[in-house]
């Protein structure tokens, strides 16, 4: 870590965080209501776990249609996040009051493509953290063109940077490491996640995080983490304060108890032996509704001790970082920094011409001719790399994929979880060999 | 059939628009594909511009009931597409059951059927319409 250990803010209490060995736990969790909002947090904070908390926006408030989020909120209507825009600031303040802390920071979680409403509202109530990112946050997630996207992304970098109260220092993660969520070979997404801290740090930001979502193989998992630290200590600035954020597995979860929990389980597992500063966490809930407070209080706990169960972190996350993930990785950020000094240009160009392509992303600015599949080894690859300049794995299937073997595919980490074999005992983050292409 | 296959306006989930693509087509169908995130003025557009011979909206985010009523209500204003089949599939709402008020009401505002995830349902469905095609 490059950062002082006195930071202030959430980069701050990461980075003590992971001096005094401890991994820091986060859920997904957003409710209309602010007395149960404030409900959720306080249980967050109060749960035997290191926990930062999460104020996860709705998706109306995440479109742009803040009319149908206040809409909602007048019926009281059930929304799916916590409507940031829609209630007045000293309504946020009241649900923060005498929880957020220099002890438990907050975190405010979206998914918008133009967010400047959402960091208005944010900064208003005295929050100064975030997520998302100019590519993250619209290609794999609506229909906003990636350039008005871009410029939304900026705009909104500058102002968290600017309007947080007087010696914070307002913190942004990448949601680059996530996209489509799975069947993205991890090259890319290490790639992006660098790409948006750079863009971030561009554009004014002095702390940020890069994520990871937790894939299909643990150690090809492992290897990719290790790249994402050592491309950020050659990418990005000095000054700039960073850290690693691991997502526990964002696709298809397992629909029994004991397989989801395993599964978390073994990405807390993963965050303490490849650095990552983070966690942010999956419920046993997660196949089948949005979690319970208790439900996120229970995954945080258990992710908390089996971190706490895994040994020491590693003395230097970097060590062997420079395998296949990152050299593929290090190709496409070079690929797109040669397109153009700024990045708020280089990223489009990218994608337009097909330079960066994230695969089964229906967004009209992505060229759509990349695929990935699952190998007979658990790992993921490239079946097809379409213009961009790496290449695709020669083992790959060329034959186009089917409804039946997308949904295998799809399904290929929650089979393996739900499986009495994987259940019955043994090591549990090693894949089990099921032959599946895509 | 020519079959236009949307995901609702305030949701962003994309593989479940992959997955029944590939199903639909692999059933004989024709697909075109509005993408997440489709708001209903798209969705009005897209069934002009294509014609097509039903609609199949896909909703997992929890705001399918809100979402897809606004989606039907604004469908069955325009007069040409007052009588094109419409079904909404997935989750309807955050709660994780079926909520038959909200059925009732979607059937009401014009939505032919409210299938939650069940794929032979829909199989069915357009089996059915696409038999009635068919001069007798």
């Amino acid at each position: 870590m490059t950062a002082p250990a006195a930071l202030p803010g959430f980069g701050g209490f990461v980075a003590a965080s992971m001096t005094a060995g401890r991994l820091v736990v986060q859920p997904r969790m957003g409710f209309g209501d602010p007395g149960r909002m404030r409900a959720g947090l306080a249980r967050t904070r109060a749960a035997t776990a290191h926990t930062a908390g999460t104020l996860t926006v709705d998706s109306y408030t995440r479109v742009g249609d803040l009319a149908a989020a206040r809409a909602a909120v007048a019926e009281g209507s059930r929304l799916n996040g916590y409507p940031i825009a829609a209630h007045p600031p000293a309504t946020t303040r009241a649900v923060l009051d005498g929880l957020f802390d220099a002890d438990f920071p907050v975190q405010v979680r979206h998914g918008s493509a133009r967010p400047l409403a959402i960091v208005r509202a944010l900064t208003a109530a005295g929050l100064d953290a975030t997520e998302g990112g100019p590519v993250s946050y619209c290609l794999p997630y609506g229909r906003t063109p990636l350039r008005e996207s871009v410029t939304a992304w900026a705009r909104a970098c500058e102002l968290l940077a600017t309007t947080a109260r007087p010696g914070a220092v307002p913190h942004l993660e990448s949601f680059g490491g996530c996209l489509l969520g799975q069947l993205c070979p991890p090259g890319l997404l290490v790639a992006v996640s660098v790409l948006e801290c750079l863009f971030f740090a561009r554009f004014g930001l002095r702390s940020v995080s890069l994520s990871y979502a937790q894939q299909t193989d643990p150690a090809q998992d492992e290897e990719a983490l290790r790249a994402l630290h050592r491309l950020a200590a050659e990418f990005l600035p000095d000054d700039v304060d960073r850290h690693v954020v691991l997502y526990t597995y964002m696709g298809v979860y397992p629909r029994t108890a004991q397989g989801a929990t395993r599964l978390l389980e073994a990405s807390a597992r993963l965050a303490v032996r490849s650095g990552a500063g983070r966690l942010i966490v999956k419920t046993t809930a997660e196949a089948h509704r949005i979690p319970t407070v208790e439900e996120n209080v229970r995954a945080l706990e258990t992710a908390a001790a089996a971190a706490a169960l895994a040994g020491p972190p590693p003395p230097d996350p970097t060590d062997e970082g420079d395998g296949e993930v990152y050299r593929e990785a290090r190709t496409l950020i070079e690929t797109v920094l040669g397109l153009h000094p700024d990045l708020s240009r280089a990223l489009p160009a990218a994608f337009a011409r097909g330079l960066l392509d994230v695969p089964f992303c229906l967004h009209p600015d992505n060229a759509g001719r990349s695929a990935g599949f699952v190998d007979p080894r658990g790992r993921l690859r490239w079946a097809r790399t379409g213009a961009m300049p790496i290449r695709p794995d020669t083992a790959a299937d060329a034959a186009p994929p089917t409804s039946a073997g997308l949904l295998a595919a799809l399904h290929h980490v929650a089979d393996r979880y739900d499986s009495p074999r994987h259940r019955d005992g043994g090591d549990h983050d090693r894949p089990q060999a099921t032959p599946l292409t895509v | 059939m020519k079959i236009l296959l949307s995901g609702t306006a305030s949701d962003s989930h994309t593989w479940n628009l992959v997955y029944l693509r590939l199903f639909l087509e692999e059933q004989g169908h024709e697909v075109i594909g509005l993408g997440p995130c489709a708001p209903a003025e798209l969705l009005v557009a897209g069934c002009l511009r294509h014609a097509p011979d039903a609609v199949v909206l896909s909703s997992v985010n929890g705001h399918g009931y809100r979402d897809g009523l606004a989606a039907v209500r604004r469908l069955r204003e325009v007069p040409a597409l007052a009588g094109l089949p419409v079904v909404l599939g997935g989750k309807l709402g955050v709660a994780g059951h079926r909520q038959e008020a909200d059925v009732a009401r979607l059937t009401e505002a014009g939505c032919d059927a409210v299938l939650g995830e069940d794929l032979d349902a829909l199989r069915a469905f357009l089996a059915a319409r696409a038999r009635k095609e068919v001069p007798a």
